[in-house]
């Protein structure tokens, strides 16, 4: 990957908050950024990667990655770490006992929440570590505050000496704005000192520096005070005074221009003062924040009047459409005038689904086939096969979770799921982000599990990063690659019962999983075709439907592929009398890219290749669209 | 909100090029010196899910998401999509879209009927409508991806900007890496105008 020379300084620049936030990091000094891929926090570090003079990677999870950069730190370096807010409950060990330690290089972790919830397994507030490990939090509220915040995060991580919390919501990081970025600060590591009472946390160290962990949060109270981040506008409209972080600060200044607005960028530790005064001003003080009543709760406890969750909802981002009707009814108890626009319009679901040609299909197919399995999943596109057509996945709870939970079915289950078989499907980055270590625990403790584990050589879901299983660093270059067989061995499965399969060979991979799941004890089915997304997956020749041979069947739409549509549909009634539906398909040549996999379970032999004019290949080649 | 903020929305399903279409769309309105600001929900919609990108300039733009109700234009890169988001509109508003139809699975298993004629449907709804069909538009040039230039073609008249401005900023994105594609993509924008003025209203 070419590294990209920075837009100029003070240049106005079109970001979105993740971009703003790398460029803020590398104005910073930033010489170590580390990251697990994770929706909506990503693009953070595959930005950084391609700025020169620093060093940036892909972790192999969000631990790791806070210990990469704390190490950092600890030379006297500037850091930045970043992650979804599911992350950060993975770095919570290390983050919970750094709060005690301090840090020396400025110490950022940017963690991004998922409000609203378009690409994660829950909905929780980050703000909350903020409190748990007497860390200060600070909210931009747009791409210009995504950048301005994370630069004077660095600067208070020195002055304070401790690690800062960015909190973005995926209504910053997925946000453009125009950013004006300032002039790049060179940054010199002061070296490591040793010093065990402050870095080595054993008892006898870490309770000494418990009281100096309050007296700092006190004193990032009083900062917070007279911060210039804690911005006040002023409003005549006095009826209702606003308190309020991240992005709902801006709903509410669009919401509410004439009224008083204290927005907090810099939220924990609360300025309580600053706040007291507004409330004192108003005649109602509402606290607008994503998502938990935190702040409220907070004000509520030292006498503070305030109204927040009992006139908002809890859960969700708080536009204007929500935040307009719910003041009117505090003020005037009326129901919200309804806004004239047209009707909505009922229309069929479209929920994601896997891709034409994905390797990943194979193995839902086969897996809806198999009678009297419990399939336990995990965090990736391979969720997907929890939906139409295939329903094969039933469980997905977090990283790495599916060896965990696979082997205690197992150990747990009572008669009624006896001759039950368990599987667990894991994602090649998921097995070495969390899941290796459940596998260790499957084999030490003799656990009758058979695991599938779908290497698809790259980050699939987040939009394809390379990992230890793609060969490849965060800048695309040659690294040791991760072989899988060997790695399962050294966990202890017996070589015997690790096999490779291709997945898009159905009748093998049926075969194998029949097999492995009759078989006592732990097995490891690897498959092994890259994700289509990715440069190594190579088209092949395209496949059609021969109109006059398709007997309406249905069998190819099991496979799940997008690219086989219904023509007509149909009833036969059998010589039995017992009447089936009829599906007669084509195959959309433009999207099919030969996998074959359609082919395999037709059974009038229908789906043959078809001689299509290839699209230009000068197109082909291209990430982005034409 | 504000009455001097254009609101656009842009919809289709993943993999179409409604991010790129909008980004597109902000450069344009970034170079004529809007304040801009620009929202989507990236993530699992990448799958072959629903996309829609908030598009909102103006003098000073805060929130960036439309609210229900206040979209002066809706550009729809699937037909059924278009019609998904008809409520965001204001009344009377202004909807381009594509007829060309990108069936899910969810459909083509029976489980859910694709909408019989979206275009009538939202055009008996009192909004002013301008159909086409962009994705045979595509084809016919050769590539199914030049159709976001085909739907940017088909906006080139219906926003606040002089002449041009749209169209140079969707040749720039060209013009340094792929020269071989400038002259395709020309053609595409030049078809989409084209087709929104053949269509009327």
């Amino acid at each position: 990957m070419a590294v990209v020379q920075p837009a100029p300084a003070h240049s106005r620049q079109f970001l979105s908050g993740n971009e703003a936030v790398a460029r803020a990091a590398w104005d910073a000094g930033v010489r170590v950024a580390a990251a697990y891929p994770g929706t909506p926090s990503t693009e953070i570090l595959e930005v950084l990667a391609r700025f020169p003079d620093l060093y940036t990677e892909w972790s192999v999870n969000e631990k790791v990655s806070l210990e990469v950069a704390l190490g950092a730190s600890m030379v006297g370096a500037r850091a930045l770490c970043a992650m979804k807010h599911v992350g950060l409950n993975v770095a919570s060990d290390a983050l919970m006992t750094l709060a005690v330690t301090g840090v020396e290089g400025g110490l950022v972790i940017v963690v991004a929440d998922d409000v609203g919830m378009s690409s994660s397994q829950n909905e929780q507030d980050s703000r909350f570590w903020g409190r748990f490990a007497h860390l200060p939090v600070f909210e931009p509220a747009d791409s210009q505050e995504a950048y301005t915040l994370t630069r004077a995060a660095f600067a208070l991580s020195e002055q304070f000496r401790t690690a800062v919390i960015v909190r973005l919501t995926t209504r910053i990081c997925h946000v453009k704005g125009a950013v004006t970025a300032g002039e790049r600060e060179v940054i010199e590591p002061t070296g490591f000192e040793k010093d065990p009472p402050r870095w080595v946390m054993v008892p006898g160290h870490a309770k000494p520096r418990l009281p100096l962990m309050f007296d700092r949060e006190a004193a990032l109270r009083e900062a917070a005070e007279i911060s210039e981040f804690n911005v006040l506008e002023t409003g005549t409209d006095t009826r209702v005074g606003f308190v309020t972080s991240g992005p709902a600060g801006m709903h509410v200044l669009e919401a509410f221009p004439d009224a008083p607005v204290l927005r907090l960028g810099f939220s924990y530790p609360p300025p309580l003062e600053r706040i007291r005064a507004l409330a004192a001003q108003v005649d109602r003080l509402v606290v607008v924040e994503e998502t938990e009543p935190l702040l409220e709760t907070e004000l509520k406890a030292v006498g503070i009047d305030c109204h927040g969750k009992d006139i908002l909802p809890r859960l969700g981002e708080l536009p204007p459409s929500i935040l307009t009707p719910a003041i009117g009814r505090l003020l005037r108890g009326e129901a919200p005038i309804e806004v004239d626009r047209p009707a909505p319009q009922p229309v069929f679901p479209r929920p994601p689904t896997l891709c034409v040609a994905c390797p990943h299909l194979g193995v839902y197919y086969t897996l809806s086939q198999l009678r009297n399995v419990i399939i336990s999943g995990d965090i990736g596109c391979y969720t997907l096969g929890a939906g139409h057509p295939w329903n094969a996945l039933d469980t997905c709870i977090s990283m790495g979770a599916s060896m965990g939970m696979a082997l205690g079915m197992d150990k747990g289950r009572g008669a009624k799921d006896a001759n039950k078989k368990i599987v667990a499907v894991i994602g090649d980055s998921t097995f070495m982000h969390m899941g290796m270590q459940g596998l260790l625990d499957i084999t030490y403790n003799g656990g009758n599990v058979t695991i599938l584990l779908l290497d698809n050589r790259t980050v699939g879901m987040t939009g394809g990063q390379d990992n230890p299983a793609s060969g490849r660093d965060i800048h695309g270059m040659e690294a040791p690659r991760v072989d899988f067989v060997q790695l399962c061995e050294a966990l202890g499965v017996r070589s015997e019962r690790i096999r490779k399969v291709d997945p898009y060979e159905l009748p093998t991979l049926f075969k194998a999983l029949r097999e492995e799941t009759k078989i006592e004890g732990p097995s490891v089915i690897i498959t092994d075709r890259p994700c289509v997304l990715i440069g190594e997956y190579k088209p092949t020749l395209t496949y059609k439907v021969i109109d006059d041979s398709c007997t309406g069947c249905g069998n190819c739409l099991d496979v799940g592929c997008p690219a086989i549509h219904v023509t007509r549909r149909g009833q036969e009634t059998k010589p039995s009398g017992r009447v089936v539906d009829l599906s007669f398909v084509r195959i959309d040549t433009a999207a099919c890219t030969g996998c074959g996999l359609c082919v395999q379970p037709c059974a009038p032999e229908a789906i043959v290749h078809a001689q299509t004019v290839q699209p230009l290949s000068f197109m082909r080649q291209s990430g982005s669209p034409a | 909100m504000s009455q001097s903020i254009t609101n656009i929305l842009v919809c289709g399903i993943g993999g179409q090029g409604v991010m790129t279409a909008t980004e597109i769309l902000a450069e344009a309105a970034l170079s004529l010196g809007f304040d801009v600001k620009k929202t989507e929900v990236a993530g699992m919609s990448q799958r072959g899910g629903v996309v829609t990108s908030h598009l909102r300039f103006g003098p000073r733009v805060l929130s960036p998401q439309i609210a229900p109700g206040d979209a002066d234009l809706l550009v729809g890169f699937e037909a059924a999509e278009t019609l998904r988001w008809v409520h965001m509109l204001r009344p009377g508003a202004e909807v381009l879209t594509n007829v060309g139809r990108i069936v899910p699975p969810v459909v083509n298993s029976g489980r859910y009927d694709y909408p019989d004629d979206p275009v009538a449907q939202m055009a008996a709804l009192g909004l002013t409508v301008h159909a086409f069909d962009a994705t045979a538009i595509a084809l016919e040039l050769g590539e199914i991806r030049l159709g976001n230039t085909v739907m940017l073609g088909a906006m080139a008249d219906q926003l606040p900007f002089p002449d041009d401005v749209l169209e140079q900023a969707v040749l720039a994105r060209f013009a340094k890496r792929k020269p071989q594609l400038l002259e395709l993509n020309r053609e595409a924008f030049a078809r989409g105008r084209a087709a929104v003025a053949v269509a009327g209203a």
